[in-house]
């Protein structure tokens, strides 16, 4: 889809930005640039859209040199989202929107209805916000727009810069994650510039790690972790590398399916032997439609008589598709070393435990990534 | 609102001046002018006014624009320096400069008349227009300018759809300024063959008369301070919606 070949960037002044970079991104993957500043990955993805001419070598679009296309025709044929946003703060959401499907001469009506379903695919309600000015909005809120703006002509490439780079850690996860969800639906092929590590394992399908301008390992993030080709990016990763691979694996890989649990209606003795036999001290509460309640803990037991008198009502939940760095901080943040796992209709599908990520964590070290 | 009152009650004052005087008929040996006079003096000022304002937007806007574009920006101080001279030399010695210099000579036949003082008040007019062309060009987010490039924007298009509106209010604020300051300049443009509420103004500096002098000037004020008025709704007016919901929020 995106070819890379020999690609050398210098400029006037004789400094080398980009030496000499040969790779492929596959149609609808996820590739990260990702490096330190001035490690040339912002150079390199401009070149793609020939905001920055190439010194020597070729980059290849689905087959064509990029450099014989013409300029503006490529550029209106990949979606292009900068960290500032670059929002035109002068028109309205939807004439931001309908920018690239203006410029290609789309007749108003189907750009009103696209403008209607990009919203609607960043979550944000098209008849409340379709109107409205950059400046009303928050900036989770713009960011979003800004993805939905790339999207706009439906691309099949995206260029993004740091695209969440100017948002606060909260929203940036939750961003990143609803457009993992929302790159499912679209399957671009996306390049994804940044220098945050956490980002690009959790965005990546591929990494390619870039250092003074040159290529250091091109590869997924799994093996970017546990397989580093030299100190270089062994130091990159960092010693908790460990820690960064939780990004990789989600509940449903670790979780307990079927649990042993407690029906609402159990007696305490019954609750009591229960915990003794299967040798848990907490077990999670289910109504007989197997809706989650909350728990109980052995060490409750004698605080009643009824399941009601015991039970702890637990508003922390987790759902299949979290990230196992979300769970974890979870538990250190709540003290709980059981988390009960639910679908959106608090039916309970299993629960998670903290043993059970030690173990994932200490195999996916072991063997060097699945 | 006290802004309005003040400008209001001046208004007034300007307006009972001007009638003031002209109804008295006569001031000692001199007959003051009458309101058709006056009403033909405002419009000549007016007109030249106006063709001055014209070309000093038709060269001022472009020319700031072309100084933010890359490769010509080196030439910015060179051009604003040039401009500000045009401002920096008084007023009357430019118009009579103007009358002189053999370059205007060569263009038409300049000469002293109504043409020589429209290119002296341009000429004097140009420096706002100019300079905030330049800023409000030069103001916009250069995330902007990238993020329009990067979608497919021609340069041309870019310049039209992007910059230009985001700089627009800034841009009206200089034509602003600059109608105002002329206004008053062209009181002048009577010494050089120019019309003109000066007539008026330089009799009674000719005539030593103070009451013939206000007559003149009294409503060159009113005409300052109304297109003023007139130009700064017409700003905010043409200050694009999205723009105006920062200035109230922050």
């Amino acid at each position: 889809m995106i070819k890379l070949e020999n690609v050398t960037k210098v400029y006037p002044d004789g400094t080398e930005a980009v030496k000499d970079i040969s790779f492929e991104v596959q149609k609808g993957e996820l590739c990260v640039f990702l490096g330190p500043s001035g490690c040339g990955k912002t150079t390199t993805m401009k070149m793609i859209n020939r905001l920055i001419p190439i010194t020597r070598g070729k980059i290849y679009i689905d087959g064509m040199d990029n450099t014989k296309i013409d300029e503006t025709e490529l550029r209106r044929n990949i979606g292009y989202a900068i960290q500032e946003i670059g929002l035109f703060t002068h028109m309205t959401v939807a004439q931001n929107i309908e920018t690239v499907p203006a410029l290609k001469g789309w007749d108003k009506a189907k750009r009103r209805k696209r403008a209607e379903e990009l919203l609607e695919l960043v979550r944000m309600n098209p008849s409340e916000f379709i109107d409205k000015y950059p400046n009303e909005l928050s900036g989770g809120q713009r960011q979003r727009v800004g993805v939905a703006r790339s999207l706009g002509a439906d691309p099949p490439i995206l260029l993004m810069d740091e695209p969440f780079g100017a948002i606060d850690p909260i929203n940036r996860v939750e961003l990143q994650s609803e457009f993992l969800k929302i790159q499912q639906k679209i399957r671009k092929t996306i390049i994804f510039v940044t220098h945050d590590i956490y980002e690009a394992i959790k965005m990546g399908d591929r990494i390619a790690l870039m250092k003074e301008g040159r290529l250091v390992q091109y590869d997924t993030p799994a093996n970017l972790l546990y397989r580093p080709k030299d100190e270089f990016v062994e130091g990159f990763v960092g010693a908790d590398r460990a820690l960064k691979g939780l990004q990789l694996l989600r509940v449903k890989d670790v979780m307990t399916t079927s649990p042993p649990t407690i029906q609402a209606k159990d007696t305490l003795e019954v609750v009591r032997r229960r915990m003794e036999h299967v040798g848990i001290d907490e077990l999670p509460v289910i109504e007989s439609d197997n809706s989650f309640i909350g728990w109980i803990r052995i060490s409750d037991l004698k605080k009643g008589k009824e399941i009601g008198d015991v039970i702890s009502p637990l508003t922390i939940t987790l759902t299949v598709n979290a990230v196992l760095n979300e769970a974890l901080s979870l538990m250190l943040s709540s003290g709980l070393k059981t988390l009960p796992i639910v679908d959106e209709n608090n039916k309970l599908e299993g629960i998670l435990t903290f043993d059970a990520i030690q173990e994932e964590l200490h195999k996916a070290v072991q063997t060097g990534g699945s | 609102m006290r802004r309005w009152l003040v400008l209001f009650i001046l208004i007034i004052i300007l307006i009972g001046l001007t009638v003031w005087i002209t109804n008295m008929g006569q001031i000692g040996i001199f007959s003051t002018f009458t309101y058709g006079n006056i009403l033909h003096h405002s419009k000549d000022h007016l007109i030249m006014v106006f063709w001055a304002i014209l070309i000093a937007v038709a060269v001022g806007v472009p020319l700031g624009t072309l100084v933010t574009r890359p490769g010509f920006n080196k030439l910015s101080p060179l051009v604003l320096g040039i401009a500000n001279i045009g401002q920096s030399i008084p007023s009357l010695a430019i118009i009579a400069l103007m009358a002189i210099i053999p370059i205007s000579l060569l263009i038409i036949d300049f000469g002293f008349n109504f043409k020589t003082a429209i290119i002296a008040l341009f000429i004097y007019g140009l420096l706002p227009i100019l300079r905030n062309s330049y800023a409000g060009m030069r103001n916009v987010d250069p995330a902007m300018v990238e993020a329009a490039k990067g979608m497919g924007m021609t340069r041309w298009q870019i310049i039209r759809k992007i910059e230009l509106p985001l700089a627009r209010p800034i841009i009206m604020t200089g034509i602003r300024i600059s109608t105002v300051v002329t206004v008053g300049t062209a009181e002048l443009a009577v010494l050089v063959g120019g019309k003109g509420l000066g007539t008026i103004t330089f009799t009674g500096v000719f005539a030593m008369e103070p009451l013939l002098i206000l007559q003149g000037a009294a409503p060159t004020a009113f005409l300052a301070i109304s297109l003023g008025f007139i130009l700064e709704q017409i700003e905010s007016w043409m200050t694009p919606r999205g723009l105006k919901i920062k200035s109230e929020i922050s």
